[in-house]
């Protein structure tokens, strides 16, 4: 029965604009392909929409999205393609280590077909695992109402809700805009965005931008909706605690001036996913916004044969370089399977590709982690929420007991142990660690807590069911 | 406003000390703990971080029941008394628990085969107590109902080794004793200003992380084998040499753990130390109580005394402090691989759900490997080298040195300061594998 299961000529993982773009560019480069996403409709975080016939707003590149997904239909209709939506990869193995195919092991939902629910395999991958929101701790950002600006915005994209009526946007970077004007659409009154850099807008302060003018009109069309909705936007505006006792009732900013709101939406950039990367053994970086990130050569390939990666796994970049790097992947693999690539494509990508990233440089750039952001914290201040591991908790374990990386602050004070394992406090702790010892944190100190098992749940019934590859004929 | 200073907190290495112990794991940190309780100025040095090998990638098993009568057995036992006495008021830094053990039969054979084992054992002084089949649920609710029966072990104990090893190097700094990480043993000094060559080149400290973070192969395969030349045979051993500075010492303990072998080729000492691999499995957080016991089946005894290369494995299942359940083990001599094995980690699914069916819709939250350092008779090794004097061994507990640690650290304790030792120390000789004394040839 499982002997005519297919192996595929490349699984790709994530259907965001990176994925997609490599699984509908692979298929239609003639590649057998399959497409496996947690999502329940293709898009990712930043296409997420809110049922099958929307799309995302035109502003957000929706017509490309719609594009895009026309085509992944196609080629699923022409049998090219295989889409698993709704599927999490939780394992990637290889029986054989230097070579042969991939197993990704699964998590999907019970109307899949049952010979594809538990595994598929492929002799090559593309990861497109996105990021979400990177959090940073600060006193009283476990109350509820305190929200990241993702999680904010996904609520809105995804549901239509709105998470309160007085809302403060705070933290760093271009994301916070949309998020601040998609809640004042919404009905919710934004007190103010709190940029905590000192930058106020993208075209005074960004060469890159030149070279990019989609994200400068973008921009302009942001500070519009701004005015509209009469956003207070104050820069050089850090929020360094948030009040309230059971629920948060309002932020200090810098320390003195208290806006009082029943939403706070936090934004410090974002984390990419990295548990696939580091399963399958890629090397990886610390990135100019100080992600990990994983390390791809110009035609996308990590540095395990076999595996590539484009969009936010390789930096965060946003959708635009996302889209191009996928497609760069897809036509990497279908020159190494001998089909036919033209040339000037490529070169049309990779010039994609370069504007892309040189823009996303100079965001990062602008906007940065503030340096001694740690400083805020207390004693008493939560940094892993799983585990209610506190900042004297950490200090302790390091003054006490000789711990003086986030590997052994792990097994010491139990940061990054529980249900997230780290994805929420994994950036915070490496951090604080390297603060603690007298130095900035490095890729090193990122590692151990981006570097997951299980990249998703996965009962203890289904891994003693596990089928072994090997074991079959 | 940090609360407490920051920056590095290496201490400078001394230039004398009475003990050097190489290896910040539970076992060094044990010896250091007793060597400076005793009046000795030591020194800790680790290549990595505190308990960053095998102490960190435990289940924290402080037990009698799995080992058969014999030299490992009466260490054992010695062990649990110092964990429970000598360290006893120590016990809840590190989560000390006196939980027991229940070992499980599923027929009616394998029970038989447990109470003969258990005979032996209570003849060795043993605390344990047979359970019958209808008894099981009422000690363990969510066990199968399937036993066939079992045998209860009140001494058999838990602790979080890594909570050990950093409090004891803690206790010990309070003493005077120096611990500095990231500090690699180069060479040793040998009279007449020889130091003994490295293994692998050095300066290579900068490897983050250390034992457990190291890529496979950092360090090569444990260097010491049966076949060094003995090139400095007989030389004393009177000190280390770091990329951070020289320490003479009379006495320097090799407890690298999995890297001793290396650490006694380092010396011109042949050390057949070598990696076993295991995994432990650890669940999402369960209400309390969900498993009260280490669990383990009856074939687990026959798994850990086994030599055979290919995969063993046989569940171990317990609870701990935090919720999570904790599921060992397998054992697989594969060299120093730390990727997840699909085959392993079914095998230890498996294996808990045998035991607690509950366990199937439990979600699986990590899974970890370890490298456990076997000797090929597995006996570890305890006591000082003939064959370079000056040089001592504590190291090759295989998957018990968390439980071994406290006696083996007492032990060597006694022994530098000229006490005669509480225990015979004979079948742990360092050089026994020179006279043949192995039991099985070893290899991969």
């Amino acid at each position: 029965m499982a002997t005519d299961r297919p192996t595929y000529d490349v699984a790709v993982v994530g259907a965001g604009p990176a994925g997609l773009s490599a699984a509908v560019g692979a298929a239609e480069a003639g590649l057998d392909v399959v497409l496996v996403d947690a999502g329940r409709l293709p898009g990712g975080q930043y296409w997420r929409h809110d049922d099958e016939h929307s799309t995302p707003p035109r502003s957000h590149g929706g017509r490309l999205f719609a594009r895009l997904r026309a085509r992944l239909h196609h080629q699923r209709d022409l049998g090219r393609l295989r889409y698993l939506p709704g599927h999490q990869v939780w394992l990637i193995d290889r029986p054989r280590p230097d070579g042969g195919p991939f197993t990704l092991r699964l998590n999907g939902p019970y109307e899949t077909a049952p010979v594809e629910r538990d595994r598929v395999r492929a002799r090559a991958l593309v990861l497109c695992c996105g990021a979400y929101d990177r959090q940073l701790p600060l006193p009283g950002w476990e109350l509820p109402g305190v929200m990241a600006a993702g999680g904010v915005q996904a609520l809105l994209k995804g549901h239509r809700a709105v998470a309160g009526r007085r809302a403060v946007v705070a933290g760093t970077g271009p994301f916070l805009l949309p998020v601040a004007t998609g809640l004042a659409r919404a009905g919710a009154r934004v007190l103010a965005v709190c940029e905590a850099n000192p930058a106020h807008g993208w075209l005074r302060h960004l060469d890159g931008a030149v070279r990019a003018p989609a994200k400068s009109a973008e921009a302009v069309r942001y500070a519009a909706l701004m005015a509209r909705h009469r956003i207070p936007y104050r820069t050089r505006a850090a929020v360094t605690e948030i009040l309230g006792e059971d629920r948060v009732r309002g932020v200090r900013i810098d320390g003195g001036e208290v806006l009082e709101a029943d939403l706070v939406a936090l934004g410090w950039g974002f984390t990419p996913a990295l548990e696939l990367p580091l399963m399958v053994g890629a090397a990886t970086r610390r990135d100019l916004d100080g992600s990990l990130v994983a390390v791809v050569d110009a035609r996308q390939r990590t540095t395990v044969p076999g595996v590539l990666a484009a969009g936010e796994t390789t930096g965060v970049g946003g959708a635009a370089p996302a889209v191009a790097e996928g497609r760069l992947a897809a036509l990497s693999l279908a020159a190494a399977h001998g089909l036919p690539v033209d040339p000037r494509t490529v070169r049309r990508l990779r010039a994609a590709i370069r504007h892309g990233r040189a823009f996303a440089a100079a965001l990062h750039r602008t906007y940065p982690v503030p340096d001694g952001w740690t400083d805020r914290l207390t004693e008493r201040t939560l940094v892993c929420r799983c585990e209610e591991v506190t900042y004297g908790e950490l200090c302790r374990a390091r003054t006490d007991l000789g711990a003086e990386d986030p590997r052994t602050m792990k097994l010491l004070a139990r940061p990054g142990m529980g249900w997230c394992q780290g994805r929420i406090c994994g950036f915070a702790v490496a951090a604080v660690t390297a603060s603690l010892t007298g130095r900035p944190a490095t890729a090193e100190d990122l590692r151990p807590l981006s570097a997951r098992p299980f990249a998703a749940p996965v009962t203890l019934g289904e891994l003693a069911e596990m089928v072994d590859e090997d074991e079959e004929p | 406003m940090t609360p407490y200073g920051k920056g590095p907190i290496h201490q400078d290495l001394p230039r004398t000390a009475d003990l050097v112990v190489i290896g910040a794991g539970v076992v060094g940190a044990a010896a250091a703990w007793f060597a400076t309780l005793a009046g000795l100025r030591v020194v800790v040095v680790d290549r990595g971080a505190i308990a960053g090998g095998t102490s960190g990638a435990g289940e924290g098993n402080v037990l009698v029941s799995d080992k058969e009568p014999g030299p490992e057995l009466e260490l054992a036992r010695y062990s649990r008394q110092v964990w429970g006495e000598d360290l006893g008021g120590y016990g809840g830094l590190w989560e000390f628990e006196r939980k027991g053990g229940l070992v499980v039969a599923s027929t009616p054979a394998a029970l038989g085969a447990l109470r003969t084992l258990a005979a032996r054992q209570r003849a060795r002084g043993v605390v344990v107590r047979e359970v019958s089949g209808d008894e099981l649920p009422a000690l363990e609710p969510r066990l199968t109902r399937e036993a066939a029966g079992g045998a209860l072990y009140p001494q058999d104990a838990q602790v979080q080794p890594m909570l050990a090893a950093a409090h004891l190097l803690r206790l010990a700094r309070q003493r005077g004793a120096v611990v500095r990480t990231r500090a690699e043993v180069v060479g040793f000094l040998r009279p007449g200003g020889r130091t003994g060559s490295p293994a692998t080149p050095g300066g290579d400290t900068a490897t983050p992380g250390g034992g457990m973070g190291a890529p496979a192969g950092d360090m090569g395969a444990p260097a010491g084998g049966m076949g060094a030349p003995g090139r400095d045979a007989g030389v004393p051993v009177t000190g280390v040499t770091t990329p951070h500075g020289t320490v003479s010492a009379p006495a320097v303990l090799n407890a690298a753990g999995t890297w001793a072998g290396a650490v006694a080729g380092l010396a011109g000492v042949g050390l057949p130390v070598l990696p076993r691999r295991g995994f432990v499995l650890v669940t999402e957080p369960l209400p309390p109580a969900t498993v009260r016991h280490k669990v383990y089946a009856a074939d687990y005894v026959d798994a850990v005394a086994s030599s055979d290369a290919e995969l063993q494995a046989s569940p171990v299942v317990e609870g701990t402090g935090g919720g999570t359940v904790l599921i060992g083990s397998t054992r697989e001599r594969v060299g120093f691989d730390r990727r997840p094995s699909p085959a392993a980690v079914r095998a230890l699914a498996r294996g808990a759900i045998g035991l607690f069916p509950m366990l199937a819709s439990v979600r699986a939250m990590r899974v970890y490997a370890g490298f456990r350092p076997y000797c090929p008779d597995h006996l570890p090794v305890i006591g000082p080298d003939p064959r370079a004097p000056g040089l001592w061994h504590a190291c090759g507990h295989e998957g018990a040195g968390i439980g071994l640690a406290a006696g083996t650290g007492k032990l060597i304790a006694q022994a530098l300061t000229g006490e005669a030792p509480e225990l015979d120390l004979t079948p742990f000789a360092p050089e026994r594998f020179e006279r043949g004394g192995a039991d099985e040839p070893r290899g991969t």
